[in-house]
C-alpha cells in the first residue's frame, strides 16, 4: 500500500522531486512522495551501475509505472556506491516506503557545495504547494 | 479462452504442400534449423472456430458506436474490400514492369491529384505507410528544404493539445521540440507563439481543426507569425474529416499536409493497421519528396526515380497500395460531396455536445467541429468517479468508449467523434446512455467502479502486464498468473 | 449521399437543438480568408457499380500473376495464401476495429497479437516481438533505433547483399538519428565474415539477410559472432518461410531478428499494406518501439491480455519514447498468425524443402548460368543470360513469362544477371518453361 504524504525533516531536497539523505561525504538519493504518487504503483526501476558517475540536474535512472516513465534527476554529484536492489527486484517498495526502502541509490559526494543548491523541507512544501 | 497454442495437438495440421515429387536438398549443417517452431498444429475446422470465437470477443465500428476522438470510426464499406480483392490489383507484382502496371500507376496518380486538391497543395507522395510515418517524412522535408537553403534551423514548436507521435517524431527527425500554450477559446496562445518562434525554428505541427475540436481562429495570424520568421507550417491531418471541401490545409498558410487514410478516407483500421498516410506539399519542396514518385507522361504514366535531391525513402515500393484502392473507391463514391460528409460530421458532433453540456463539464465554450472534449472533473468532484469509470461504464451499454485522458490540458478529458455515418437513432442511445451514467454517479457510483460487468473480462490488472511482461507464451514454462491469483481473493 | 444518413428532418431537429438556424453557423469558426468558397474540383460521385466498372477497368491494365508466368521475386513473392485468411480477416470485428486501448472490448485482437508474438518469438529464436512495424524495411530503421540507445554508438553496418530497399530506408532514417552507415560489399554473392568483422569495429549494429537478396546463404552464424565479439548488435533480416528448415537467428547469436511478413499470407497487392516483424533478446524488450501484448488477470482473475509497456510508445513518452509508430499493420499480422497456424510446423518444413527443390531444379535446368555457382540457395537463383536483362525481361513477356528481377538496377556489374523465384506455386512444368523461353531469347 502506498504510504501517506509525507515530507521528512532532515533530507535535502531537489525542485525535480528528488530527496537526498546526506551522510558525512556520501548520500543516500530517492524520490519524493509527490513523485510516486504522481506516477503511481511503480512497475521497473532502469538503476545506473556501480561506479557510475551521475551528475546534479541530470538524469540517473529511470522509474517506471503503468502511466509514465520518468528520468530521476540527481539532487548531486558523484559516484555510484550502491544501487538498492530490492527496488529493482520490487519497485513498488518505492510507493510503499519512499524514504525508507524505498531508496534508490548511494553516492560518494564529489562536490559538497552543491548541498547548498538545495531545498530544505519548509522550501520543498511551498514549492509543492505552487504546483 | 484458450489459446491457439494451448489447441495444438501433435500431427494434426490445416494446410499442405505440394512436393511435385522432387527431393529437397540437404541444407548444410551449420545453417540447418535443428529444433522444429512450435507453432500450433490444428485442423482446418478448429482453427476457424479460434478465430471466430476470437473475434466474438472484440468490437469493431461493424459492431457498434466508437466515437474515438481524433479516430475517425467512421463506416468501412465493403466494395472497398471487394475492389482489392480483384486480381489485377491483388495478384500485381510490384516489382511487375510499367507497362503491365499501368492501372495501378493510374489509380495511383489519380489518389495524388484528389488529395492535392483536397489538401490545397499541389505535390504528393503516397509512400508513407501511416500518420505518424507522414509526419516524420515532412519533417524530414523540412531539414532537407533548411539544408538545400544553408540555413540552419534545429526547432519545431508544437501546441500543448499536439497528438502523442508529433514529439515524438521531431525526436525522431533529430529536432528539438518547442511548447506553446492554448488559450481560454482554444486557439494557439498569439503572445506566448510569438515569443517562441525565432530564426531557429524550423517550423510548427499542427492539427486544425486542434485535438479539443476547434478550428483555431487565429490561424491567419499564425500563418503570418512563422511566415515572417521563415519557417515552414506543417499540418497534421488526424482532424481533416472536419474541413474537406470547406477549408484546405494548403489556404490556411500550411505548406506540408499529411492526410490518414485510415481516418479520413475509410481504410479500415484493422484493430491497429494498415493505414496510409499520404503528404502533399507545396512546390518548393516537390524535389525533396521521397522516390519513386509516380508521374504522368502524357497517356502514359511511371515511377520516376530521378530524384536527386529526394530525401530517400520512407518504405518500400511506392506505398500501401491496397489503402490506395481503398481510399480511391471511397472519395469516388463522394465527388465533390466530400463537402457533405464534413457538415454530417460536424453537425453530429455539435448534436451531442449540445445534449451532453448540462451533465458534463464542457472546457471551451464554444461551437466544435467534428469532434469535442468534455470534462468528468465535475463528477469526479462530487461523487468519486473519473473519466475512466464513465469509459468502462459505456461497455456495459454496447457502446465503445470515447478517448479518454487526452489531449492533456483537459482534466479527465472525454474526447467524443461521432463521425458522419451515424443516425440520428444512434447519437441518441449515446446520449441516454451518457445521461445516465451521470445519474449513477450520484446515485450508486460502485456501479461505475467496478464496471464494465457484461464484457468477457472485467478491469484488468494492467500493473501486473507491466510489471512482469509476459509477451509470449511459455509453453511448459509459462506461468499461471490465474493461479498465483487464486491465493489472494 | 453515401453511407450518410441524416434526413431533412433529423437535420432540422438537431439543428434546433444546437441552436443554430443553419450548419454554416457552425463553419462560423472558420476564418473567411481561409474558406474553400467553392466546390472542390473531383469528378462527379459514382454509384457503387459504376465504381466498380471503373476499377475494373484500371486493374484489366494490370498484368497480374494470372496473366502471366511470372518468376520476380526480390523480397515479395507469389506463395499460396489459403482461403482461411480471407475469411478471418474479413471478420468486421477484426478488420473495423480500432488499437485495443480499451482491453475489455479488445480481447480477439489483443489475443491474437498475443499469439502472432509468439509465432514470431518460435520463428526466430527470440523472447520479445513487436505487434509488427511497417514493413520489412521501415524494421530494420526501427533496429538501428534501439541499438542507437542501447549501444551509444553511431555507426551502422549494412551487407550490400542486403535487400536494396531496405538498405535505402535505413540511409533515409539515419541522418535524423544521427547515425553513419557503411556497407560491406558481396563477393560472389555473399558476405565475406572477415571484412564483415573488420567493418564492425565501433559499429552500433550490423544487418544481414538470410537468405540474402540474391537468393543465396549467408554464413550467417560467422556474421552474427563476428558483429557481437566486437560489441555490435548483429540483426538477421530473414524470411518467416525459410525458419521451418534454416537455423532461428536466437539461436546462432543475433541480438534481433528482422524482416518482411509478406510472404506468411499476405497477397502482393503490389506491394502493400503488408508487414515488418522485429523480435529481439530479452534485454531489449523496453526499447521495442511499437505496441506489445502483455498477459495479465482481470479482478476475477481470468486470464486477459492488455497492451503493455506502453509507456514506452508515443503517447505517453512523447518526445522521449521509443519510436512515433502508432497504427502499424495489425490486421496483416493476423494474416500471418493464421498463415503460420494453418501450415503448422511441418507444413514450413515442407514449404522450405520445397522452395529448395524446386531452386535445385531450376539449378539444373539452367545450370551453366548460374551467377553463383558455389553458393547454395534457398527460394531464389541468380541468372546470368549474357544479354542485358531488361531486354531479356521484355522479350520473354512477350511470350508470357516474366523472368526475373534485374539485379543490375541495383549492383554494379550485374547488368545480364535475372534473380528468378521458385515459391511452392511454381512446377517443374513451369520452370521448364521458363528455360525454354530463356534459351530462345538469351540465343
Amino acid at each position: 500500500m502506498a504510504a501517506p504524504e509525507s515530507y521528512p525533516e532532515g533530507l535535502k531536497y531537489h525542485a525535480e522531486h528528488d530527496w537526498a539523505r546526506v551522510d558525512g561525504d556520501e548520500a543516500v538519493l530517492g524520490i519524493t512522495w509527490f513523485a510516486q504518487d504522481a506516477l503511481g504503483e511503480l512497475v521497473h526501476y532502469e538503476a545506473p551501475a556501480v561506479g557510475a558517475t551521475i551528475a546534479k540536474d541530470a538524469p540517473y535512472g529511470e522509474v517506471e509505472s503503468v502511466k509514465a516513465v520518468s528520468d530521476v534527476i540527481a539532487p548531486l554529484s558523484g559516484e555510484v556506491l550502491e544501487v538498492n536492489q530490492k527496488a529493482v527486484d520490487a519497485p513498488e517498495v518505492v510507493n510503499d516506503d519512499p524514504y525508507g526502502g524505498g531508496w534508490l541509490v548511494r553516492i560518494r559526494l564529489s562536490d559538497p557545495s552543491e548541498l547548498d543548491a538545495l531545498l530544505d523541507v519548509d522550501a520543498y512544501k511551498a514549492l509543492l504547494a505552487e504546483e | 479462452m484458450e489459446l491457439i497454442f494451448e489447441k495444438s495437438r501433435p500431427g494434426r495440421r490445416a494446410g499442405t504442400v505440394p512436393s511435385y515429387g522432387l527431393t529437397a536438398p540437404d541444407v548444410p549443417a551449420e545453417l540447418r534449423r535443428a529444433h522444429p517452431p512450435r507453432l500450433p498444429e490444428i485442423s482446418e475446422p478448429e482453427l476457424v472456430r479460434h478465430f471466430t470465437a476470437l473475434a466474438d470477443r472484440n468490437f469493431g465500428v461493424d459492431t457498434g458506436f466508437y466515437p474515438l476522438g481524433s479516430c475517425t470510426m467512421k463506416h468501412n464499406p465493403r466494395a472497398n474490400e471487394r475492389a482489392v480483392g480483384i486480381p489485377g490489383f491483388r495478384d500485381l507484382h510490384p516489382h511487375q514492369e510499367e507497362d503491365g502496371a499501368q492501372g495501378a500507376l493510374e489509380l495511383m496518380w489519380r489518389l495524388q491529384e484528389i488529395l492535392a486538391e483536397v489538401a490545397g497543395l499541389p505535390a504528393v507522395s503516397l509512400q508513407p505507410a501511416a500518420g505518424s510515418q507522414g509526419e516524420l517524412t515532412g519533417l524530414m522535408l523540412m531539414r532537407a528544404y533548411f539544408a538545400d537553403r544553408g540555413e540552419d534551423r534545429d526547432t519545431i514548436v508544437t501546441p500543448d493539445t499536439a497528438h502523442g507521435t508529433n514529439p515524438a517524431s521531431v525526436t525522431m527527425a533529430g529536432y528539438k521540440l518547442v511548447k506553446v500554450g492554448t488559450d481560454a477559446r482554444g486557439n494557439l496562445d498569439l503572445d506566448d507563439l510569438r515569443a517562441k518562434v525565432d530564426g531557429r525554428t524550423a517550423g510548427l505541427m499542427l492539427t486544425n481543426p486542434s485535438t479539443l475540436g476547434l478550428f483555431d481562429e487565429g490561424i491567419e495570424e499564425v500563418a503570418r507569425i512563422f511566415k515572417g520568421a521563415g519557417a515552414l507550417m506543417y499540418y497534421d491531418g488526424a482532424n481533416l474529416n472536419a474541413v474537406c471541401g470547406l477549408s484546405r490545409p494548403g489556404d490556411m498558410g500550411f505548406d506540408i499536409v499529411h492526410i490518414n487514410l485510415h481516418k479520413t478516407f475509410s481504410q479500415p483500421h484493422g484493430g491497429g493497421g494498415p493505414g496510409g498516410g499520404p503528404v502533399a506539399v507545396r512546390d518548393m519542396l516537390e524535389p525533396f519528396l521521397p522516390s519513386p514518385q509516380v508521374v504522368r507522361d502524357g497517356d502514359r504514366f511511371r515511377l520516376d526515380s530521378d530524384r536527386p535531391k529526394s530525401i530517400g525513402k520512407v518504405r518500400g515500393f511506392a506505398g500501401p497500395f491496397g489503402v490506395f484502392v481503398r481510399s480511391y473507391a471511397y472519395i469516388r463514391r463522394y465527388g465533390p460531396g466530400l463537402k457533405e460528409m464534413s457538415e454530417a460530421a460536424v453537425l453530429n458532433a455539435n448534436y451531442l455536445l449540445a445534449k451532453l453540456r448540462d451533465a458534463y463539464d464542457v472546457p471551451y465554450d464554444r461551437h466544435c467541429m467534428h469532434e469535442f472534449v468534455l470534462s468528468a472533473r465535475n463528477i469526479k468532484r462530487d461523487h468519486g468517479v473519473s473519466a475512466l469509470d464513465v469509459a468502462k461504464r459505456l461497455m456495459d451499454f454496447g457502446i465503445h468508449p470515447p478517448t479518454v485522458y487526452f489531449p492533456l490540458v483537459v482534466p479527465e478529458a472525454l474526447m467524443i467523434e461521432p463521425t458522419e455515418t451515424e443516425t440520428k437513432e444512434r447519437l441518441d442511445e449515446f446520449v441516454a446512455a451518457m445521461l445516465q451514467i451521470a445519474r449513477e454517479a450520484a446515485e450508486s457510483p460502485e456501479l461505475l467502479h467496478d464496471a464494465p460487468h457484461v464484457r468477457p473480462v472485467v478491469r484488468l490488472d494492467e500493473v501486473k502486464a507491466a510489471k512482469r511482461a509476459i509477451v509470449k507464451y511459455g509453453f511448459e514454462q509459462h506461468p499461471d498468473l490465474a493461479a498465483e491469483m487464486a491465493g489472494t481473493f | 449521399m453515401a453511407f450518410l444518413s441524416l434526413t431533412d428532418a433529423d437535420r432540422a431537429e438537431m439543428l434546433a437543438a444546437i441552436g443554430v438556424g443553419s450548419i454554416d453557423e457552425l463553419f462560423e469558426q472558420i476564418p473567411r480568408g481561409v474558406r474553400l468558397g467553392r466546390e472542390l474540383d473531383l469528378e462527379p460521385a459514382l454509384s457503387e457499380a459504376e465504381l466498380m466498372r471503373h476499377l475494373e477497368e484500371l486493374a484489366a491494365r494490370n498484368v497480374h500473376t494470372g496473366a502471366e508466368l511470372s518468376f520476380l521475386g526480390a523480397g515479395i513473392y507469389d506463395h499460396y495464401v489459403p482461403a482461411v485468411v480471407d475469411a478471418i480477416l474479413s471478420r468486421g470485428e477484426f478488420l473495423t476495429a480500432y488499437t485495443p486501448y480499451q482491453p475489455e472490448m479488445s480481447q480477439g485482437v489483443l489475443q491474437s497479437i498475443f499469439e502472432y508474438q509468439t509465432a514470431i518469438c518460435e520463428l526466430t529464436g527470440m523472447d520479445v516481438s513487436n505487434a509488427s512495424g511497417y514493413d520489412g524495411t521501415t524494421v530494420a530503421a526501427d533496429a538501428c533505433f534501439i541499438a542507437k540507445h542501447t549501444t551509444e554508438r553511431t555507426k551502422v553496418v549494412l551487407a550490400e547483399a542486403l535487400n536494396p530497399q531496405v538498405r535505402r530506408v535505413v540511409k533515409t532514417y539515419a541522418p535524423g538519428f544521427g547515425l553513419d552507415v557503411v556497407e560491406v560489399p558481396h563477393r560472389g554473392g555473399t558476405t565475406d565474415p572477415g571484412e564483415w568483422r573488420t567493418a564492425c569495429a565501433d559499429a552500433a549494429i550490423a544487418i544481414f539477410q538470410q537468405p540474402n537478396f540474391f537468393g543465396c546463404l549467408e554464413p550467417a552464424p560467422e556474421l552474427a559472432a563476428a558483429a557481437e565479439s566486437v560489441g555490435a548488435l548483429a540483426v538477421a533480416h530473414v524470411d518467416l518461410l525459410s525458419l521451418g528448415v534454416l537455423e532461428a537467428p536466437g539461436a546462432y547469436g543475433c541480438a534481433m531478428a528482422i524482416g518482411e511478413g509478406q510472404s506468411a499470407g499476405t497477397f502482393m497487392s503490389y506491394g502493400g499494406p503488408n508487414f515488418g516483424f522485429l523480435a529481439a533478446r530479452d534485454e531489449f524488450i523496453r526499447r521495442m518501439p511499437g505496441r506489445i501484448v502483455g498477459e495479465t488477470t482481470d479482478l476475477k482473475g481470468e486470464r486477459a491480455f492488455c497492451l503493455t509497456l506502453q509507456t514506452r510508445e508515443q503517447h505517453i513518452r512523447r518526445e522521449k519514447a521509443t519510436s512515433n509508430i502508432t497504427t502499424n499493420q495489425t490486421l496483416l499480422a493476423l494474416a500471418g498468425l493464421v498463415y503460420l497456424s494453418w501450415l503448422g510446423p511441418q507444413g514450413l518444413r515442407e514449404l522450405g524443402e520445397t522452395c529448395m527443390a524446386l531452386g535445385d531444379y531450376t539449378k539444373a535446368r539452367l545450370g551453366a548460368q548460374l551467377a553463383f555457382p558455389d553458393k547454395a540457395t534457398f527460394k531464389e537463383i541468380a541468372i546470368r543470360t549474357g544479354r542485358n536483362a531488361g531486354e531479356v525481361i521484355a522479350a520473354a513477356r512477350e511470350r508470357g513469362v516474366h523472368p526475373g528481377y534485374a539485379l543490375g538496377r541495383d549492383y554494379e556489374g550485374l547488368d545480364d544477371v535475372l534473380l528468378v523465384a521458385v515459391t511452392e506455386r511454381r512446377t517443374p512444368t513451369e520452370i521448364d518453361r521458363l528455360a525454354e523461353v530463356l534459351a530462345e531469347v538469351t540465343g
